[in-house]
């Protein structure tokens, strides 16, 4: 079974919002990277979007794109990006990887050798950004024969018309955009995402994922109340960005992002507790 | 815009309902923008069938840009060649002193007709942008233009240009500093304001369907060029040379002559410093099909997929993509992709300037570059047209600099 359906298989059981940790692979470092991977799943983070850098990150804000920046000056890679995965997994055999990046290194690695490598060194999914279903026929096949669900994104601008297309091949969750516009923007508000999800959970049984602009414990915490479960990535990259500003050391970073995504995930997995309250 | 009647073997009927060419061209965007570019595309499908929508792009054509523009034959430059007649379609007479302002009139229209009320866009050179900030005050909707902060530094008459025409000038300091990192501004700015914005995009290339309708409102280009020349020389040209940043002075031209196997055609790249150097925005001469800017098009990249920075005299030029069905073109052989260094384009833009009176801009002066190699070893009933797609003034400070002058 799928690392990702375990895991929601769990939360559902325990009635529990997860939380998922958005990191760029190779940021700032190969070797931070690594530390801060392996720091995740003791933080209390149910599952891993592992990004592939890019040069062009175009859905992406300055937090993202300087994460990318940073990594990719670092020497970082697509290759790369899966070494890091696979040294992860020799000690984590339970945490769920969605590999999120755009469609030219993946495109350019090839779509049928990315798909087995990317499974072999440990992933669970893939989303690629700028691949919308109707370009994603090949990547998809080649990953669902790899045994990794392919991530389909839905938005605002997702209307009723072109669900079903987003739906049709989607697998292990859905991951609802709650703004029209780039990571890292201003927050939705609490009740149109809860409205937004409940008209999609009458087109799907996926569990349903929301991410942009969900930046602190307050906003994680309102969204998780509705939510199966909540991304944050640009405050966390932002984080390393202002550790590296004040020239702290790597240990250090490791251990203040874990610090704030261990306070994410406890605002996240006690929403629906204090709603019950 | 005449209606492409579609033959089994015309090269001129794509691209197919997803916005294919072949392998090249599609939608690659984030589902955020998927509706809106589906949207585009029903509007402007609809706009085209509609006669009254032609009745005011033609319009506008006539007595705002004012076309057509002549096609003129440069008889100091055939003499000087001693081959081929060279004859010149003038689009830098066009109002705003490029080719861009057809694709801008069009784009607007639709925009009118769509209900939208802010407009966006990219530029390199800042010729797109001029003739954009122009539409939108003529049409009265606010305007923002996004530009690389390298391409502001060097092209500081076109940033003036907009600002008095009424556009807010975004400087852009991602990346690279230029036109691919002002398009990846402008996709940003469109999600996040999918309601009431409209993308003009400057050229053939981005997520179908603006290949394709950019690439038919530049197609007056060819049109003109067809019955101009059967008007005064009696019969088809024999080549078409135009230069190629994404290409839409280059499709604009070729595009009503893919199905004339008789009428040869270049494309011609920005060499930079050489391709041998690394240094250069050619593209299909120097890169490898990828996926960016949503289309699958040839692309400046490294191993691993990522984008890498054009280097040309031309900031028009100096784009590490192309429009996807140049690639196709490419590929299938119908159409010759070669190139022009810097070197050579300004060899060619003080050619053109001292023997026709035409200060050209230096993205033109790469075509005139090749049609001067081309021209001598032709017989002198050869007709070669060289798309003339915009002035030099914005270039004169590039150029004196390069000669070693202040203005």
């Amino acid at each position: 079974m799928n690392r990702i359906d375990t895991v929601f298989a769990d939360l559902k059981k325990r009635n529990r919002p997860g939380f998922s940790a958005f990191l760029t692979g190779g940021d700032p470092d190969a070797a931070t990277s690594l530390a801060l991977l392996k720091a995740m799943p003791e933080a209390g983070v149910d599952f891993i979007e592992l990004g592939m850098p890019f040069s062009d990150p175009m859905a992406d804000g300055p937090a993202i794109q300087a994460a990318d920046v940073r990594a990719l000056a670092h020497g970082a890679s697509l290759k790369g990006v899966l070494d890091l995965l696979r040294e992860f997994r020799r000690e984590n055999a339970a945490t769920p990887v969605v590999l999120m990046g755009y469609a030219n290194p993946v495109y350019r690695f090839g779509y049928a050798k990315f798909a087995e490598a990317a499974a072999r060194a440990g992933a669970d999914g893939v989303l690629v950004v700028d691949l919308p279903p109707e370009e994603d026929g090949e990547l998809r096949r080649a990953a669902q024969k790899a045994g990794l669900h392919v991530i389909r994104l839905a938005t605002p601008t997702t209307n009723d018309a072109r669900l079903p297309a987003v739906l049709d091949g989607a697998g292990g969750f859905l991951y609802y955009v709650s703004i029209t516009g780039i990571t890292g923007a201003a927050a939705a508000a609490e009740e149109s995402v809860r409205q937004a999800l409940s008209r999609l959970r009458q087109g799907t049984p996926l569990p349903l994922v929301v991410g942009f602009g969900i930046k602190d414990e307050a906003s994680a915490a309102a969204i998780a109340k509705s939510a199966d479960a909540v991304v944050v990535g640009s405050a966390l990259v932002q984080k390393i960005a202002d550790l590296l500003d004040r020239k702290t050391p790597p240990a250090q970073i490791v251990e203040k992002v874990a610090a704030f995504a261990a306070s994410l995930a406890r605002a996240v997995h006690g929403a629906r507790d204090k709603a019950a309250a | 815009m005449k209606q492409v009647q579609a033959t089994a073997n015309s090269l001129r009927q794509g691209p197919d309902a997803n916005g294919h060419f072949g392998m090249f061209g599609g939608r690659y965007v984030a589902e955020t923008l998927m509706p809106l570019i589906l949207e585009v595309e029903k509007s402007y499908n609809a706009a085209k069938n509609d006669p009254e929508f032609q009745r005011e792009l033609d319009r506008y054509r006539e007595h705002y840009a004012g076309r057509p523009s002549p096609l003129y034959l440069a008889e100091r430059m055939t003499a000087h060649f001693g081959g081929a007649k060279i004859y010149f379609k003038r689009e830098e007479l066009n109002h705003t002193g490029s080719h861009k302002v057809n694709n801008c009139v069009g784009q607007i229209l639709l925009a009118k007709r769509m209900g939208k009320t802010r407009i966006i866009a990219e530029t390199g050179a800042g010729q797109h942008g001029v003739a954009v900030a122009t539409v939108a005050a003529l049409f009265n909707l606010p305007c923002v233009v996004y530009m690389g902060e390298v391409d502001i530094e060097r092209q500081k008459p076109n940033v003036f240009r907009m600002r008095l025409l009424g556009a807010e000038v975004k400087a852009v300091t991602s990346g690279s500093r230029t036109l691919k990192d002002a398009m990846n501004e402008a996709l940003r700015d469109w999600v996040t304001h999918v309601d009431d914005t409209y993308y003009i995009i400057g050229t053939v290339a981005g997520p179908h369907p603006y290949p394709q309708l950019v690439r038919d409102f530049q197609s007056v280009i060819g049109e003109e060029t067809r019955a101009q020349m059967q008007k005064q020389e009696g019969r088809l040209p024999d080549s078409l040379v135009a230069c190629i940043g994404g290409g839409s002075n280059a499709m604009g031209l070729f595009h009503d002559f893919l199905d004339e196997p008789s009428v040869k055609m270049y494309g011609v790249e920005a060499a930079g410093h050489g391709i041998e150097t690394g240094r250069h925005a050619a593209s299909l001469n120097g890169g490898a099909p990828g996926i960016l800017h949503g289309n699958l098009t040839y692309l400046l990249q490294n191993g691993d997929g990522q984008i890498l920075e054009g280097d040309s005299i031309s900031a028009g030029l100096d784009y590490p993509g192309i429009g996807p069905e140049h690639s196709f073109l490419h590929d299938s052989g119908r159409v010759s992709y070669v190139s022009a260094t810097d070197e050579e384009a300004l060899e060619a833009f003080h050619l053109c300037s001292r023997l026709e009176g035409i200060i050209p801009a230096l993205e033109p002066a790469h075509a005139l570059a090749h049609a001067a190699r081309l021209a001598p070893s032709l017989p002198k009933d050869h007709l070669c047209v060289v798309c003339l797609s915009g002035r030099g003034d914005k270039d004169i400070f590039t150029v004196a600099s390069r000669m070693g002058l202040r203005i």
